[in-house]
This record gives C-alpha cells, sequence and structure tokens, in this order.
C-alpha cells in the first residue's frame, strides 16, 4: 500500500479556509520559514479512502477477539463516542472561567468520589495522562510523603516481583529510587521469606499488581501488607488487573496506600492504536495533602479546582487531566452501576473457561483457578516440535483472531498471556479454544506450516532486525 | 446496562467445563477478611436513554465555544476542526485497536504513525519524531530526560516565558530524574540570548517556546545559538499551526522540537485528550521516549512497518528504560495527521498568515496599549488599566470572552488580557469585542 | 554460527562471556548460547577505549530486537580496543562469536583472576544446569 506522500500531488488540495478582508501581514524575516514543509496535497475523498484503507489493514475489537494479557480488551460501548461530541464537553475551552464549567467540573467530581468507591481509598487525582504516569505520580507522592518526615535520604528502595510489568521499574528509575526484585513461589504468589530478607528502614515500599500478571490473587497479601507497614514502607497498587476484582475485592482494604486506575483498560476508554488512556491515582488519607494540583473540590452544590494545595508535588499533566477519557469512563460506570461486580465476575468466568478447556493442549506453570487472566507457557511444544509462543501467535492471525500477549511475564518460558475479558460470547471463546487447539497438533503434524504464519495477513514476520539496522523512520523525498 | 453475553445457561455450561458448582469458587483465593460485602455507591445502573439525558445535562451546564464569543487562547486554540479527522477517530480498526505489537494485525496504525513521524519531521525541521508524547507539557519534561542521557548533565534551564504548565511539570519531575531547575526571567515579554546562553552554562538542555507564551516571537536562532555555545541541547516549543510561516526548529540549529498538538486537528475538548510531539536530530534517536516506527520488508521483500528501537523501551530494558510511557496519545496524533493532510503546506501557509492578519487587525481595531513592544502571531497581550478578571466577568455578561488573564501567571500583568485570534473569527468579532470592551473600559455603549 | 561450540583454551564466565588470554591482554567476547538467546544483534555499544573495568562489571552492551543484553567482564583491566568492524556487520557477533565476532580487548590489571573462570567443560556443565 503507498504511503500518504506517494498518492501526493503538487497542486492538490482539501482545505480551504475563511479569508478575512484584512490587510496581509508578515512575520518578521529573520523568523520567517524558507522552505515549505511537504505535507500531503491531496483533496479531500483521496484524503478519506487513503484512511479508509489504512484501517481495513488494522484489527481492533470491533473486528474481532482481543485476548491481550493485562490490555483488558473489552467491548467500547459506542454511546461514549457520541457523549464526547456533546458541544458541552467537546467544544469547552480548558481556561473557561469555572462558574460556566460547571457540569464539567461536577462530572469529575463525582468521578473522583466512584474511583474512590470502587477502591477503597480516601482521594482522587484524575490528572495523570496514563498508567505509567500514574505510575510515576505515585512514586512521587511517595517522595513526598517521606520527605515530609525526612526519610527520603534513608528510604530508596522500592520492591517490585520478579512478574512486574516493565513500566513498574522503569517508574522506579524515573523517579529517583532503586529496584529490589523479590521471587515468586510455586503457587505464583510473592515468595514471602524472600520478602522479609529484603523489606527494611531502607524501604520506601512496594509495588504490586493484585492479581498478578500471572492472573493470581495475592493470597498472602495481608502478611505482605503488615511486612511494609511495620518498617513505615507503603505499598502501592498497579491498577492494570483491577478488572477481576471490582466489586469483590478492594485494594484499600488489602492494604494499598496509593493506587493508578487504567481507564483505558478497566473502564473500556478505547485504546486508539495505542492512546490516548488515563492513569488517575486514588491514595489514603496521609498521602493525600501531597496529590498533584489541581484536584476538583465541592462546596455545597458548586464545584471548583482546588489549587490550595500546599503540599503538593505539582502538576503532573496540563490542566484537570484528559478530560474526554472522563467522560467515557464515568459514563461506563453508571451504566454499570453496582453491577461492576458481575462485570469481574464474568470476566473471572470467561478466563477460567479458556483455561480449563487449554490447559492440558499446553503447559500450564500454575495449578490454580485464574482470576480475569492466566498465563500459559508453549514450552512442550518448543522442546518436542520446535514450535515456539511467537509460532503460535502468528498461526492465531489465521484464524481472524488478535493474538494473546507473549513472552510475558518474564518468570515464564514461551509465555501466552490470555485476558477474555467479560465481552465476549461464549461461541467467540469456543472457536478461540478450537483454533488454539488445532495449532497445538499443527505443531505435531505440520510445523513449517506455524513457522510461516500468517498466510492471511497483509504482511508476514516484518523483518524487525533489519528496521533497527536501517532505522528508516521517516519517508524520504525522492532526493535520490 | 451491561455488554456481556453470557446467558444463565451459557454460565452453566461454562461452570461446569471448568468443574465447579459456582461462580464463588472461582474467588476462593481471597481471603474471607478481603472480600467486599454488599454493593458499591456508585449510583443506580443507567440505561443508555438514561445515561443521556444525565451527561446531556451536564454537558448543557458548560459555555463552550458555540455558545460564547471567545478570544481564549493560552496554548489551547480553537481552531476549525475539519470533518474529516471522523475517517480517523471513529472507524473502529483505529478507535478500538491496542498498541501495534503484532505488526502482521496493525499496518494500519503503524502506517499511519509513520506518516504522522514523517509530518511532524517536515514541520520540524527534525530527523526522527515518536509516535506522541501525553501533551505539550509534559514532553517537556520527556526532553529532559533525554537530555540527561545523552549529555550526562543534570540542569535545566526553562525560558520563563514557556507555559506555565511547561514549568510546573517540568519541576514536579526534575527531582526524581536528579535534575535542578533554573529559570531565565522575560524582560519585556522575551528573554534575552546573551542571560538565556549564561544560564545555560553546563546545562543538560535549556527549553524556549516560538511563539512564546505571550504570543510574542523570540529571537529563536539566537536563543538556540546561545544554548549550543554553552554546551547545552537547544530544545523550542513550538506551535504546528504556525510552521507554515515560521521558521524550523531544526533549520536553525534546535536539537530538540516539542510541543502540544491540540491546535492541529484536535478539538478544546476542556484539556484533553490531546497530543504532545517530540522530534530530534537522529543522534538522539536511541535516546528518545516513547514509539518509533520503522519501515522494513517481510519475509517475502514487501514493504512493511513496525515498531522499532523497542530496546529503549519499559517492556525490554526495563529500569534502564529511556522512558516508562507505554500507552500514549496515538489516536490523536493521527487525527492531527489527517487535519495536516487536509490543509496541506498552501492551506497551513494561510493558516498561519490569516491568524497573523486578523491578530494586527484586532490590535489596531481595539486600540489599547500592548503590554510588549515585540512581533506577535496570532495571540497579544494588551493593558485594561483595570484588574482582568473585573474585565472578563463584565465582557462575559455581554456574550464575550475577552482573553486569558495573563497576570495570573505573571507578576505586574494584572490588568492585562490576552488575546487569541483562530480563522474562526471575523472582523465582525473583531469588531463586536471592540466594542463590548469600549463599553466596560469606557462606559461607551455597545 | 549454527551449532553450539564451547572451544577449550577459552575461559568463561556465568553470564555467557569468554576470555582469551595472551600474555597480560585478553579478548572478550559472548558464547554461543548468548547470541542464540539473544538473537540477531543489531547493537553494539561497548565501554570505551580507555576506560577500566572490574571483573563482574560491565564492559558494554549487545541489543537485539527484542532484548538488550549487559556484558559482564569476566576479568578486570583497562579496555585497549573495541571491535570497530561490528559498526553495520553486528551480526557477525551471531555468526562467528568466538573469531570475528569479537567485543574487545583488554590489558590485565589482575592475570591471576583467570582462576576463578570456567573451562569450556565446566561452562556446559553451568549451561546443562538452567
Amino acid at each position: 500500500m503507498k504511503l500518504i506522500y506517494e498518492k501526493s500531488q503538487s497542486g492538490r488540495r482539501a482545505s480551504s479556509l475563511p479569508d478575512p478582508d484584512v490587510a496581509p501581514a508578515s512575520v518578521p524575516e529573520h523568523l520567517r520559514r524558507v522552505a515549505p514543509p511537504r505535507l500531503p496535497e491531496m483533496a479531500e475523498p483521496e484524503i478519506v479512502r487513503h484512511f479508509t484503507e489504512l484501517s481495513t489493514r488494522n484489527f481492533g475489537i470491533d473486528t474481532g477477539f482481543y485476548p491481550l494479557g493485562s490490555c483488558t480488551m473489552k467491548y467500547n460501548p459506542r454511546v461514549n463516542e457520541r457523549l464526547v461530541n456533546l458541544p458541552g464537553f467537546r467544544d469547552l475551552h480548558p481556561y473557561q472561567e469555572e462558574d460556566d464549567c460547571q457540569g464539567a467540573l461536577e462530572l469529575m467530581w463525582r468521578l473522583q468520589e466512584i474511583l474512590r468507591e470502587v477502591v477503597g481509598l480516601d482521594a482522587v487525582t484524575l490528572q495523570p495522562a496514563a498508567g505509567s504516569q500514574g505510575e510515576l505520580t505515585g512514586l512521587t507522592l511517595m517522595r513526598a510523603y517521606f520527605d515530609d518526615r525526612g526519610e527520603l535520604e534513608q528510604r530508596r528502595e522500592i520492591v517490585i516481583p520478579d512478574t512486574a510489568h516493565g513500566t513498574n521499574p522503569a517508574s522506579v528509575t524515573m523517579a529517583g529510587f532503586s529496584l529490589v526484585k523479590v521471587a515468586t513461589d510455586s503457587r505464583g504468589n510473592i515468595d514471602v521469606d524472600d520478602l522479609r530478607a529484603k523489606v527494611g528502614p531502607q524501604t520506601a515500599g512496594l509495588m504490586l499488581t493484585n492479581p498478578s500478571t500471572l492472573g493470581l490473587f495475592e493470597e498472602n497479601i495481608e502478611e505482605i501488607a503488615s511486612i511494609f507497614h511495620d518498617v513505615g514502607a507503603l505499598l502501592y497498587y498497579d491498577g492494570a488487573n483491577l478488572n477481576a476484582v471490582c466489586g469483590i475485592s478492594r485494594p484499600g482494604d488489602m492494604g494499598f496506600d496509593i493506587l493508578h486506575f487504567n481507564l483505558h483498560k478497566t473502564f473500556s476508554q478505547p485504546h486508539g492504536g495505542g492512546g490516548p488512556g488515563a492513569g488517575s491515582v486514588a491514595v489514603r488519607d496521609i498521602v493525600e495533602p501531597y496529590l498533584p494540583s489541581p484536584v476538583v473540590a465541592r462546596d455545597g452544590d458548586h464545584y471548583r479546582l482546588d489549587y490550595d494545595r500546599p503540599k503538593s508535588i505539582g502538576r503532573v499533566r496540563g490542566f484537570g487531566g484528559p478530560f474526554g477519557v472522563f467522560v467515557r469512563a464515568y459514563a461506563f460506570i453508571r451504566m454499570w452501576g453496582p453491577g461492576l461486580r458481575d462485570m469481574s465476575e464474568t470476566a473471572v468466568v470467561n478466563a477460567n473457561y479458556l483455561l480449563a478447556r487449554l490447559r492440558d493442549a499446553y503447559d500450564l506453570p500454575y495449578d490454580r483457578h485464574c482470576m480475569h487472566e492466566f498465563v500459559l507457557s508453549a514450552r512442550g511444544l518448543k522442546k518436542e516440535y520446535g514450535v515456539t509462543a511467537l509460532d503460535v501467535a502468528k498461526r492465531l492471525m489465521d484464524h481472524d483472531f488478535h493474538p494473546p500477549t507473549v513472552y510475558f511475564p518474564l518468570v515464564v518460558p514461551e509465555a501466552l498471556m490470555i485476558e477474555p475479558t467479560e465481552t465476549e460470547a461464549r461461541e467467540t471463546l469456543d472457536a478461540f479454544c478450537e483454533a488454539m487447539l488445532s495449532i497445538a497438533a499443527e505443531a505435531e503434524t505440520d510445523p513449517q506450516v506455524l513457522k510461516g504464519a500468517p498466510h492471511s495477513r497483509p504482511v508476514s514476520r516484518p523483518d524487525e532486525a533489519t528496521a533497527a539496522k536501517r532505522l528508516t523512520v521517516r519517508h524520504h523525498f525522492d532526493e535520490e | 446496562m451491561s455488554f456481556t453475553s453470557l446467558t444463565p445457561a451459557d454460565l452453566d455450561q461454562m461452570l461446569r467445563a471448568i468443574g465447579v458448582g459456582t461462580v464463588g469458587e472461582l474467588f476462593a483465593d481471597i481471603p474471607a477478611t478481603l472480600r467486599f460485602d454488599g454493593d458499591l455507591a456508585v449510583g443506580p445502573a443507567l440505561s443508555e436513554a438514561e445515561l443521556w439525558a444525565h451527561m446531556s445535562e451536564l454537558a448543557a451546564q458548560n459555555v463552550d465555544a458555540g455558545r460564547e464569543l471567545s478570544f481564549l487562547g493560552a496554548g489551547i486554540y480553537d481552531h476549525y476542526v475539519p470533518a474529516v479527522i471522523d475517517v480517523v477517530m471513529q472507524r473502529g480498526e483505529f478507535l478500538t485497536a491496542y498498541t501495534p505489537y503484532q505488526p502482521e494485525m496493525s499496518q494500519g496504525v503503524l502506517q499511519a504513525i509513520f506518516e504522522y513521524q514523517t509530518a511532524i519531521c517536515e514541520l520540524t525541521g527534525m530527523d526522527v519524531s515518536n509516535a506522541s508524547g501525553y501533551d505539550g507539557m509534559t514532553v517537556a519534561a520527556d526532553a529532559c530526560y533525554v537530555a540527561k542521557l545523552a549529555t550526562g548533565r543534570d540542569k535545566v534551564v526553562l525560558a520563563e516565558t514557556l507555559n506555565p504548565q511547561v514549568r510546573q511539570v517540568v519541576r514536579t519531575f526534575a527531582p526524581g530524574f536528579g535534575m535542578q531547575v533554573v529559570e531565565v526571567p522575560h524582560e519585556g515579554g522575551a528573554v534575552d540570548p546573551a542571560a538565556f546562553g549564561a544560564a545555560a552554562e553546563g546545562a543538560a538542555c535549556a527549553i524556549f517556546a516560538q511563539p512564546n507564551f505571550f504570543g510574542v516571537l523570540e529571537d529563536a536562532p539566537a536563543l538556540a545559538d546561545a544554548a549550543k555555545q554553552a554546551g547545552a541541547l537547544a530544545v523550542a516549543h513550538v506551535d504546528l499551526t504556525t510552521l507554515g510561516v515560521l521558521e524550523a526548529p531544526g533549520a536553525y540549529g534546535c536539537d530538540l522540537a516539542i510541543g502540544e498538538g491540540q491546535a492541529a486537528g484536535n478539538p478544546l475538548a476542556y484539556g484533553g485528550p490531546h497530543y504532545g510531539f517530540l522530534a530530534a536530530r537522529m543522534a538522539l534517536a536511541r535516546q528518545l521516549p516513547g514509539r518509533i516506527v520503522g519501515e522494513t520488508v517481510d519475509r517475502t521483500g514487501q514493504r512493511a512497518y513496525v515498531l522499532t528501537l523497542q530496546t529503549r523501551e519499559q517492556h525490554i530494558r526495563r529500569e534502564r528504560a529511556t522512558s516508562n510511557i507505554t500507552s500514549n496519545q496515538t489516536l490523536l496524533a493521527l487525527a492531527g495527521l489527517a487535519y495536516l493532510s487536509w490543509l496541506g503546506p498552501q492551506g497551513l501557509r494561510e493558516l498561519g498568515e490569516r491568524c497573523l492578519a486578523l491578530a494586527e487587525h484586532a490590535k489596531a481595531r481595539l486600540g489599547l496599549p500592548p503590554a510588549f513592544a515585540q512581533p506577535t502571531l496570532k495571540e497579544f497581550v494588551v493593558r485594561t488599566g483595570r484588574p482582568a478578571g473585573e474585565v472578563i466577568a463584565a465582557c462575559k455578561q455581554r456574550g464575550v470572552h475577552p482573553g486569558y488573564a495573563i497576570g495570573r501567571d505573571y507578576s505586574g500583568l494584572d490588568d492585562c488580557l490576552m488575546v487569541a485570534l483562530t480563522e474562526k473569527r471575523t472582523t465582525a468579532d473583531i469588531d463586536r469585542l471592540a466594542d463590548v470592551l469600549d463599553e466596560v473600559l469606557h462606559g461607551v455603549p455597545a | 554460527m549454527s551449532d553450539a561450540s564451547y572451544p577449550d583454551g577459552l575461559y568463561y564466565n556465568e553470564e555467557h562471556d569468554w576470555a582469551r588470554i595472551e600474555g597480560d591482554t585478553a579478548t572478550f567476547g559472548i558464547t554461543w548460547y548468548a547470541q542464540d538467546t539473544l538473537g540477531e544483534v543489531v547493537y553494539f555499544s561497548p565501554s570505551a577505549v580507555g576506560s577500566t573495568i572490574a571483573r563482574g562489571g560491565e564492559y558494554g552492551e549487545l541489543e537485539s530486537t527484542k532484548a538488550v543484553s549487559s556484558l559482564v567482564a569476566p576479568l578486570s583491566g583497562e579496555v585497549t580496543e573495541v571491535n570497530e568492524a561490528l559498526q553495520g556487520s553486528e551480526a557477525t557477533v551471531n555468526d562467528d562469536p568466538y573469531g570475528e565476532g569479537w567485543l574487545v580487548k583488554v590489558r590485565l590489571s589482575d592475570p591471576s583472576e583467570v582462576e576463578q573462570l570456567l573451562d569450556a567443560a565446566a561452562y556446559q556443565a553451568h549451561l546443562e544446569s538452567l
């Protein structure tokens, strides 16, 4: 398929702009643009065809099953797209006077309250732009908390399990802490003895997802919480897997002090090919003074942005946060109501159903009921037939499924992390199982078909090594 | 209202396949002490119609750009967003897709990002762009981290004429990065290159804005030069919609170009989601945060696109990653690509020229003393002689928002309004603003 | 290199680096196992010539498209040479890890450290245990 630049023809144009009847003006000569940028020159019909053609080469949740573990690829309610386009939301300037933004501020305040309730904590900031930013915000809050107590010099370490998502250690470094890893035991829980040895007065806190990236509930979480609280450290909850426990168990009750939500996972903000998302953060009251500024406050029936926060860590993102994401997350939760518990229960049933049907054909590293996701290993297939998790993933594409997450978590070799979510019908799950079983059978009878997969997509096995060496990261106009 | 398919018959069959009698058994690993009893107090479940009524009522309380003649800018601009961006924003194959880790399933998004990267490089005169950052504020923090990795230094220099929110975000994250922040104050609305250069001695990077937050055109080439003479990376914070008339940062020696993309193809949306952009010289490619799409071939020799240099990123490099960023703002950036394609090079130049012409016309028509002597582009600051908050309130009573109260961020400017002109404003709109201000300030009836 | 090989006459550490000793200098590289696990090498960033490295410390990084591998020094010393020929031909590390795919040369500060390294047989035994 051609690039938009390869379809461009000199002299064509889509836009027309109003032409005001005013005297022309120019910028000072030494600041003036010399060479015009080479943007596409196309009429509107051709632009629409180009993006439409691109979309046919892309797979979304709307297209089919998308069981990426830890991504929670659930259906994105269509009504949300109408809601964000209400003029009162879409065309509202963020510097509009607060009295004229009461509907927007009320929505944000209500969302803060709802999110608090879901996790059982005391205060919320909606500002962080994504889960990773929520993590960095949460760790920066930890810094402020300890700094205020004169303990920051002493507390340099954050403990994370070896199953942690890569963003966790990256965030630890960016926040100026150092990393201590703790092992996972054979049941898929944190090894508590290993943990005890590694926690002390030098510890700032723990970063944990519960259920873990293995899809397993941390059975010793109460004991783990005590180990950290007893030395004056804090617990941070990575909310990526919240879809498993809404209305069933609350991170605040588990002992977590700071957490981030992924509004684009649990609460249906569409992923958009890589964003936008939102990483709102909830905290226990002891951390509340340090929250980013502003937060949304209510006085009677009037809503305002509260900037009067002397101990705040400051601003982490522009304005109050990604408002369009709040509209969708708020709408989603209001449609479910207390039925959020049914959402989580269904997610867990769907995952366990897949697990039950696939556990014999693939290796199951941890023999427990899973929560909303589970991890299989293609280790056996690799050993016997040379077929890897990557080959399984590529062959699933020929069955019109998006592959699950592969090669994560790192503790499981040839990992396949599968999360169906609650919005999949049983027939879809059955079709996925049939595909996975047929692939396991093909590994034995016809491994070359797997090695050469996918056969049905527009491209097959792009060469990533060449991409990294050539580093062609933009179109080069024909200067050749 | 729910979006699940499970019927009681489905559930029954599935529980049997799993080998349990009840759903509760699947949660047996959760200790009884941690089970949440009762219902979450999140309000009753609403049908779609009830939700629509509730949300419409909330939206109706907001005075949006359609209900008031507004000259608010300050980094977020009411340019016209053409309908063509819906072909990106509303197609399910883009809207509901994930990050393109599996390239065979995602050539649409990957190629679109490659095209976006190209557009950003063209506009900014840089060699490599990432697939977007969170917004125009956080990309400044990103640039600081790049500079630290590239130079090993830990001082950051910020022009005071950078958007206040940009400076706030940098200050929030700098301590964790192990970096110190120094600000260079403005003199009469711009930053003196000699002072900028002096501050930049020993710095990792020095960041300025063009146009700056006051709408003033800085001597950007001199600022970039001063930074580089001092051995710091020169970083320009720019507005994509002005790069048809203003020189590209890459053409006057900058190492990084960053900014807020909203003006190019996203609605106001009460602050987001929008997209930040970050582009750099090729030598910095390996220090950049975020996704980068590269071109390659597949096993049949066909051209294909993939995420590349992933070894920078968190999912591989973990605690040594160039950033923790994962989800970024792809969909909004692709809307930006659609917008820039719709504009084309002629349209982009016209956009800049017309905003400038309207702004110059407005300055003359308003007849209020300018706060600063320098040339401006699509936004300018005027003195009213009265507290800005009062002026704004009085104008709003007459259906006009006259502009941003710049005094809330800078000292000595409490009577100032910052007035933004986009191509949506007409000469009649400007007349109305002038008349309303006349009435409010001088008692002359509109 | 398609078949696993661990030449005698080289010394190995547990982190899959080898050292070839020639008097008071040594050449370092990575083993067949390391290059096989890493995948096709696309980027090599060594410690600079003149820098001091300690046994057990890092002497650079190798990247494939999927992974980053820290290079762990088997012995201590000063880097005297890095293999510039790898720039643009990084896959040589995969094809000839013990020959043209060498990474750095080092002037040893304490040649007796070699007693703490594994010979080919011991290294292969170590691989079995993984």
